[in-house]
């Protein structure tokens, strides 16, 4: 199976790389466009800021790219954000898969300590749906890195609760995301990343 | 809701854990590989890798480490000690660290908060404070805890989380290695003046302790050594205890599934 790794400028691409590594696939990682339309699975990662990403992928001519694909494609994190309508991050236009809108966490004051910004570590999950939740309880934990986050509508595909519910996970058609991050959340990452390469196309 | 988190951290010379190494299956001088996969596997939260001697000696933490423990490791992980410059962090965020911890270089240059968090994004920089309490004055501590210097405590996490910082490190040289727990009270306060999460460090000496440091110490994560090298307590059992005075830690309903069809079988 031909996987593509999106490159741009971004971080935590090796992480993914070796998560899939780990799952026995060897991913290519490049921002080619015919690599990328002729892969059997695309991931979307990311760690960075909205739009200096996004002026990034409009440069490539990413952006239509990504939106074109017809195979499974799989966002993470700010992947997941910039696969929405727009980010709330430097008032950023995103690529509009996803029918939602990107916002910042905005703490409720004397609200306790769970409500720092970002959301770091481990959060639970609920209401899934969707071949990528296949075998995954609910109530597991997967790892959250965060300070911006999508509401939760139509596409909302797993939720989660952060000072408010929001979209953990979106699916729409052969577009999937994670805000979470599969390649950092164990075992049940893992199991989540097996499934994105099981979907039947 | 977010789980509390529970971080063993690995302390590491010339690429082998150094102390506290005191399990059957593993060798005499560990392996921080073998044994940070071992944490993960029995549920830690996180890790983190320190290079214990390098600031003092001015060493770098090892990049050919960070990627060996990136691609055997699928949790986060954390990773410290003498990194004083972008192209030494860059170097390890390429590696696959989740996040570098800067310390005596945060005090000595705090611009580099600043260049850290602009360059890679604010989750990507932890700053760590080591401090000792003295006639009610916190006192940040550079080099391994071996030198005072201006800063204190609650006013220099503040200003490292105003520079970009997102997440505190504190460790009490007072409690550290006391194993009477945890400093709860300057964490509470530090937790509380905060926005960004603060995890404990230094004093963990039972199970009683996390309970404490997550409740009255208002921590959003605790990290110790040498309970965990020594097996004085296990991650899963410190995660079933907390989990029975109803603090929210991550139990791994998949692990478990597996745990039970073996049974079975």
């Amino acid at each position: 199976m031909k996987v593509v790794i999106i490159k741009y400028n971004a971080g935590n691409i090796m992480s993914v790389d070796y998560a899939l590594q780990r799952l026995g696939i060897k991913p290519l990682i490049t921002n080619e466009h015919e690599e990328i339309k002729n892969a059997d699975r695309v991931i979307f990662p990311g760690v960075g800021e909205a739009s200096t990403t996004m002026g990034y992928l409009k440069k490539e001519k990413l952006d239509l790219l990504i939106k074109g694909l017809k195979q499974p494609v799989l966002g993470i994190c700010l992947g997941m954000q910039l696969m929405c309508m727009h980010s709330e991050e430097n008032d950023t236009p995103c690529i509009g898969i996803f029918n939602e809108e990107v916002k910042k966490f905005m703490p409720k004051p004397g609200n306790e300590s769970i409500h720092k910004v970002p959301q770091m570590g481990w959060n639970s999950l609920y209401n899934m749906k969707g071949e990528l939740f296949k075998n995954i309880p609910d109530n597991n934990f997967v790892y959250f890195v965060h300070s911006y986050y999508a509401s939760t509508g139509n596409d909302t595909a797993a939720y989660c609760d952060y000072i408010e519910p929001f979209s953990a996970a979106l699916q729409k058609d052969n577009f999937y995301a994670t805000q979470f991050h599969p390649e950092k959340s164990g075992k049940t990452g893992a199991v989540i990343l097996e499934n994105f390469l099981n979907i039947k196309k | 809701m977010l789980a509390k988190r529970i971080i063993p951290c690995l302390d590491v010379r010339n690429g082998m854990t150094v102390k506290g190494i005191n399990f059957v299956n593993i060798r005499e001088v560990g392996d921080p590989v073998e044994l940070g996969a071992m944490y993960a596997d029995q549920g830690a939260d996180e890790l983190v890798f320190l290079d214990i001697t390098a600031s003092h000696e001015g060493r770098k933490t090892f990049v050919e480490l960070v990627k060996r423990i990136a691609k055997n490791v699928n949790i986060p992980f954390t990773v410290g000690g003498g990194i004083s410059e972008l192209k030494d962090i860059e170097a390890l965020l390429a590696a696959g660290a989740d996040k570098v911890s800067i310390n005596s270089a945060a005090i000595k240059n705090p611009d580099l908060i600043n260049s850290m968090a602009l360059h890679f994004g604010s989750q990507f920089v932890v700053v760590a404070i080591d401090a000792l309490e003295k006639n009610g004055q916190w006192v940040a501590y550079i080099n391994g805890g071996r030198i005072p210097t201006e800063k204190e405590l609650f006013s220099w996490a503040k200003e490292a989380q105003n520079r970009g910082a997102g997440e505190i490190l504190f460790t009490s040289m007072n409690h550290d290695g006391t194993k009477n727990g945890f400093a709860c009270e300057a964490t509470a306060k530090l937790s509380e003046n905060l926005s960004i999460p603060v995890i404990a460090s230094g004093g963990a000496g039972n199970m009683e302790h996390y309970a404490e440091v997550f409740t009255s110490g208002k921590a959003d994560a605790g990290l110790a050594a040498s309970i965990f090298h020594f097996r004085e307590i296990t991650v899963p059992e410190l995660k079933t205890f907390l989990n029975e005075r109803n603090i929210p830690v991550r139990l791994d309903i998949i692990s478990k599934l597996n745990t039970s069809q073996h049974g079975q079988q």
